[in-house]
């Protein structure tokens, strides 16, 4: 029994040592299975590497969007009139972008309140929270525009139908979720809370996107991410697939930046509480000086 | 290039996404800025991080 018992024990230290040296080797090649690499994916979890990552990434992000942008202002600007619109159809180039990428926002918003509650990733509620003001404004943006496209073709800036009251929905959970942020101080708390609030908020993305196909709606069907062909003109579909391509850029741009912003305000914050700390030790240190003894 | 009619509406909406994403890049430069000088100051009034790296280091 007590050579079994010794045995046993070998084998765990054997195996703690093998993984022992397994890391050691990981660290001396920066990466993984020995595989020498210049940033691995965990590397990415550590908010100071994130922050050299994103010094590198950021002037690089902010020429191609500033290039594609005007190029698909270019394109939106020499396309055709349509033959029933006329020149209203240049909202399009605009508004079905901000259309798609308020939900494209809350689809990454929810991948991040996954990898908070299930992964616990140290940075996928920032990701999430730089995230959500970013995709109000897309969301506003589209609500906007579609109402100023609304106008002219329907006759009416706004209709209580299911496509425009789900997005309406979807603007104010975006208000919502940037409103707990601010409310809870603590952040790793107020990431739990807000995390399971967007994964419940995601149910309505099919509801925006199949509203127009279960529910009778002034809103026409959809017209470019459908089963089979687009049914838009080559000449209307490129300035759109460009613009979108754009606007999806700004916003990996606007995030990225707007993470970095997030991880310094941590900072700033454990820096306080730090100096908060030293400040109330060194208070109740000198009232027990001046205590009589 | 002649924007019909309804070109009040066609140039609101560039207008307005313009504007938007504008103040949106604006808040964030600003607020990237605030928080280096947030960290600078505190790093000078003597509190470090644990790690005693710098706050500002990236």
């Amino acid at each position: 029994m007590g050579g079994l018992l010794e045995s046993f024990l070998q084998h765990c230290l054997e195996s703690v040592n093998a993984i022992q040296q397994k890391r050691e080797a990981a660290k001396v090649y920066g990466g993984c299975n020995g595989y020498p690499r210049a940033m691995t994916l965990i590397d990415l979890a550590n908010p100071t590497k994130f922050l050299s990552l994103t010094a590198r990434l950021l002037p690089y992000l902010v020429t191609g969007t500033a290039i594609a942008l005007a190029i698909s202002l270019y394109l939106a600007a020499t396309a055709p009139d349509d033959y029933q619109q006329g020149a209203t159809v240049k909202i399009m180039f605009i508004h079905v972008p901000n259309a798609w990428l308020s939900m494209f926002v809350w689809a990454v918003m929810s991948a991040s309140a996954l990898g908070t509650l299930v992964w616990r990733h140290p940075l996928a509620d920032v990701a999430a929270k730089a995230a959500a003001p970013i995709g109000a404004s897309f969301t506003f943006l589209a609500l906007v525009t579609g109402s100023l496209w609304g106008r002219p073709m329907w006759g009416t800036y706004w209709e209580w139908d299911a496509r425009l009251t789900s997005v309406l929905i979807l603007f104010m959970m975006y208000l919502g979720l940037i409103a707990l942020w601010r409310a809870v101080e603590d952040p790793s708390r107020a990431a739990r809370a807000a995390a399971v609030l967007t994964l419940v908020g995601a149910l309505n993305l099919p509801i925006i996107k199949f509203s127009v196909d279960w529910w009778n709606t002034l809103h026409q069907p959809a017209s470019v991410l459908r089963m089979g062909r687009s049914t838009l003109d080559p000449a209307f579909l490129i300035p759109l697939l460009v613009m979108a391509v754009s606007f999806t850029l700004l916003f990996a741009t606007l995030h990225v930046a707007a993470m970095r912003n997030e991880i310094l305000r941590r900072r700033v914050r454990a820096l306080q509480m730090m100096q908060v700390c030293a400040t109330s030790s060194d208070v109740s240190a000198a009232s027990s000086d001046s205590q009589p003894v | 290039m002649s924007l019909g009619p309804y070109a009040s509406f066609i140039v609101t909406s560039y207008l307005i996404t313009a504007l938007l994403v504008l103040l949106l890049i604006a808040w964030i430069v600003n607020d990237y800025r605030n928080q280096r000088r947030r960290l600078r100051e505190l790093e000078e009034s003597g509190v470090v991080r644990r790690s005693g790296r710098s706050a500002t280091e990236r």
